[in-house]
């Protein structure tokens, strides 16, 4: 019993940070009908900036953390400006490898910045856990939890409440009726992608002090969250969510109760599974394209 | 054809039975009810006011949509499990509104192509092009040649099908469509972007099809062709059977006027 | 008639002149480093040809097909490293394997679209390569599979540079030959049709998702195939050589040298086992430099470099004239 409730607890915090990869990469899905395939970069980026930031400049807190968000969406809107806009092709599978191109070159870049060795990040605060149950329950768990919800809250008060945010979920839904009605559809894809890569770059700031950052830690971490936007079904906010905290609970119990080498394996799996069963994914509400 | 032909005909199983069929789109009745039956042979031309639910039936006819209920029964068949290529087999071949050949290939591959479904050279055929290949291949090519012999695009058969005008690739769509060696050719408005003179010559292919044999039903809006052409005009709107009879008994129908002039 | 003959004597035409190329590269080349980059681009021009097909004409993206690729490496090595089958035997095995995988996996997977299929191959692929890790009893696990033992036909061993050379590259040339007579077959016709119009192509009696089915069963071969060449060739495998970055450099391979063109499967392959040689030079930025020679060439170039560079050229001309 206390096994599984700690596994619960750090399936939950993984799990949050997939669901912060994943509401990303559902987001621009869902304004741009683009699959970034280096979102997981901007995760890496975002762990590696406070690895900057935070332990070698010694920033405040909060200050390094707006660095690391600031650097991920600067870099998501060049990325969007150069190389997005730039590209003159309209085939999605083209599309999809300029953004593995990309990918490619922030690993580079991020090993050129930062070297091969791996960092690791302090807890945000004391590193006293909490004991429930029986299970320890670490500060840094709850940080990441809590700012999940609020980052997705967030997001969801944007898209519903302000002007800007029912613009692009206009956009979302029909471009051209959107661009017909006076929405500059342009401009909110830029929105889209900086919000997009702020979220990947704000689940490398969580995922930071609960485990070891390299410059290749990027990749599976955004399939991960591939993974997690998909069986929740793609283009939903709270699906993407949902679908992540699922995950990651998954994951965690999987490798504790199973074997720990399946650990990676069942992200893909549940992939499948949905795919094949549902593939609008467990929370969407309309049958997703199958042509 | 004669009163007395028709009669014949009708006398005739049909080919085409359709009966009580409803599609919904999102709750919306885009069919609703529909029953009629075609006699071998003959055309029938589906005339009605735009959203009257003519492409959908062709699309339920043609597999591709399920309706959610009634059935067609083709050739004696109930085609309700049938795929699309099964029914393409069976012997329903159509052409599209808007043109749909492949316009990177040739004329000559598109009929080809339009073959798919009596010819059986698979992976291994290919592979390894045993005798029985090759004689295929040579008979569907002489095939397809003779099928653009007859509708007049035999000039144009090493061209790639994008390349043509409208008017050659509506025709090369019946080309295609006749490769199948159909039963029954459903034709979605063949006259749409054609001028007056390509409209003569497509009526003149029509009734040529006819005299192979070849059942047809046609969606049109030029209303001079399709009267002059068919046996028989069935009148949908709103998604119902409004009328249906020979040209002249339309002409005259007091409900057909008042949906096409009274809205 | 004359157009039609006129293509097929084109292609005999290059066909000759690629099998002269060859020949030709083989008996001048003596450097063995040489001689391997060209036979790892013999491997991977296999890889991509499959992939070609799939993507190219059926219009299908596989992000999965390093699997296939694995499984022909990893049951050659399996069966002829461990069980001492004979690797002639095993070839067999791993082909047939492969293409029962694909059409388990194909079956449901191939009814999805666009990046829903992406999605499910990409899931495929990583499942394949998480086998090939943690099966470490079989497999050899992450530090991998040594013992795979040399390939012999008769008195031929095919060790040296030279032999290996020839092998993978007459292979490569039966596959783009079974690849020609495919296209032109009836089967061919109607993968170009799914490739012009989807709809139309289902609608004049094609069995669209058996026919990419095939494809996607025949690529799998074909990746089976390169997959045991690798094997024999290289003599020790691991799961990384099988990941998911492998099959996005096959994707990739397709995309470079352009879609739906059998030389230019070739063109990627060469290029993109070229370039990361050509970037060790660059020591810590070469993976900068390739990410960036991707993106580029994609943003620009958009049809692919063969197409590409037919443009400039074309445009170039027209400019003189």
């Amino acid at each position: 019993m206390q096994e599984i409730i700690q596994y619960l607890f750090s399936g939950i915090t993984t799990g949050a940070i997939y669901a912060v990869i994943a509401v990303g990469l559902s987001m621009l899905y869902s304004s741009t009908e683009l699959i970034n395939f280096a979102h997981g970069e901007f995760v890496m980026v975002g762990a590696m900036a406070m690895v900057t930031f935070w332990v070698h400049l010694a920033w405040p807190l909060p200050l390094a953390i707006l660095a690391a968000m600031a650097l991920g969406c600067t870099l998501g809107l060049l990325f969007e400006r150069f190389a997005i806009r730039t590209a003159k092709a309209s085939n999605p599978i083209v599309l999809v490898i300029i953004t593995v191109g990309a990918s490619i070159f922030l690993r580079g870049t991020g090993m050129l910045a930062w070297g091969k060795d791996p960092f690791s990040v302090p807890s945000f605060s004391s590193h006293e856990s909490i004991e429930i149950l029986g299970a320890a329950l670490l500060p840094q768990s709850i940080w990441i939890v809590l700012g999940a919800i609020g980052l997705a809250g967030g997001i969801h008060f944007f898209l519903k409440k302000t002007l800007t945010g029912k613009a692009m979920v206009a956009c979302a839904v029909n471009q051209k009726a959107a661009w017909l009605s006076g929405i500059p559809s342009e401009r909110m894809a830029v929105l889209a992608f900086a919000i997009s890569t702020g979220c990947g770059a704000i689940a490398g700031i969580f995922i930071a002090p609960i485990t070891m950052s390299s410059y290749d830690m990027g990749t599976i971490l955004g399939l991960k969250g591939f993974c997690a936007a998909m069986i929740g079904g793609l283009g939903s906010l709270w699906g993407a969510f949902a679908g992540g905290i699922l995950l990651g609970v998954l994951e965690s119990l999987g490798a504790g109760l199973i074997s720990s080498g399946l650990k990676d394996a069942i992200a893909f799996i549940l992939l499948l599974l949905i795919l094949y069963i549902r593939p609008g994914g467990l929370f969407a509400a309309k049958e997703a394209k199958r042509f | 054809m004669t009163n007395q032909d028709l009669r014949q005909a009708q006398s005739q199983q049909p080919i085409l039975d359709v009966q009580g069929l409803t599609k919904l789109f999102g709750g919306v009745k885009a069919q609703d009810n529909i029953s009629f039956s075609i006699e071998p042979g003959i055309v029938c031309g589906l005339i009605g006011p735009n959203g009257a639910g003519k492409t959908t039936l062709f699309n339920m006819i043609t597999g591709i949509y399920a309706p959610d209920n009634g059935q067609v029964i083709f050739n004696g068949r109930n085609t309700r499990k049938m795929a699309v290529h099964q029914l393409v087999k069976a012997g329903i071949a159509r052409t599209f509104q808007h043109v749909e050949l492949f316009g990177s290939m040739t004329l000559l591959e598109n009929v080809l192509v339009g073959m798919h479904v009596r010819t059986r050279c698979g992976f291994w055929g290919a592979v390894t092009r045993f005798p029985w290949v090759n004689r295929e291949e040579k008979a569907a090519v002489e095939k397809a040649e003779s099928l653009l012999e007859f509708t007049g695009l035999i000039d144009d058969a090493h061209k790639p099908a994008g390349d043509l005008p409208v008017g050659r690739q509506k025709t090369a769509e019946i080309a295609r469509a006749l490769a199948s060696d159909p039963l029954l050719l459903l034709l979605d408005e063949p006259a749409a972007g054609l001028n007056a003179v390509e409209t003569e010559n497509l009526g003149q292919l029509i009734r040529a099809v006819k005299d192979r044999g070849v059942t047809m039903m046609l969606v049109e809006h030029d209303m001079s062709l399709a009267m002059g052409i068919s046996d028989k005009v069935i009148v949908l709107d709103q998604g119902r059977k409004l009328a249906q009879g020979t040209p002249r008994e339309i002409q005259n129908d007091e409900a057909v006027m008042a949906a096409y002039l009274g809205g | 008639m004359s157009d039609k003959l006129s293509a097929r004597s084109r292609a005999r035409i290059e066909n000759s002149i690629f099998l002269a190329a060859v020949i030709l590269l083989g008996l001048v080349t003596e450097n063995t480093y040489y001689l391997q980059i060209m036979t790892f681009i013999g491997i991977n021009t296999l890889l991509a040809l499959g992939l070609n097909m799939l993507m190219g004409y059926a219009g299908q993206v596989s992000l999965g097909h390093a699997a296939f690729y694995g499984i022909g490496a990893y049951a050659t090595a399996i069966l002829s490293g461990t069980y001492a089958l004979s690797p002639w035997l095993a070839l067999i095995c791993a082909v047939g394997g492969a293409v029962l995988v694909a059409f388990i996996v194909g079956l449901p997977t191939l009814r999805l679209s666009g990046y829903y299929l992406g999605m499910g191959t990409l899931g495929f692929g990583m499942i394949v390569n998480i086998l090939f890790r943690e099966w470490s009893s079989v497999t050899g696990g992450a530090s991998g599979f040594v013992g795979i033992p040399v390939l012999e036909a008769g008195p031929m061993v095919f060790m040296s540079g030279k032999s290996y050379f020839f092998l993978v590259w007459a292979v490569v040339l039966a596959a783009i030959l079974i690849c020609r007579r495919i296209l032109r077959s009836r089967m061919g016709r109607a993968l170009r049709a799914i490739h012009d119009g989807e709809n139309a192509a289902l609608a004049v009696g094609v069995n669209t998702h058996y026919l990419k089915l095939k494809v996607f069963m025949f690529a799998a071969a074909l990746g089976a195939v390169a997959g045991f060449l690798y094997a024999h060739f290289v003599l020790f495998i691991s799961p990384e050589s099988f990941g998911f970055m492998v099959s996005v450099k096959m994707v990739t391979m397709v995309v470079i040298g352009g879609m739906a063109s059998i030389w230019g499967a070739l063109l990627g392959a060469g290029l993109l086992t070229l370039l990361p040689e050509v970037l060790h030079g660059f020591a810590e930025y070469e993976m900068i430099v390739f990410g960036l020679v991707l993106m580029l060439v994609m943003i620009f170039m958009p049809q692919g470099l063969t197409r590409g560079f037919l443009d400039i050229y074309h445009a170039s001309r027209k400019k003189r004239q």
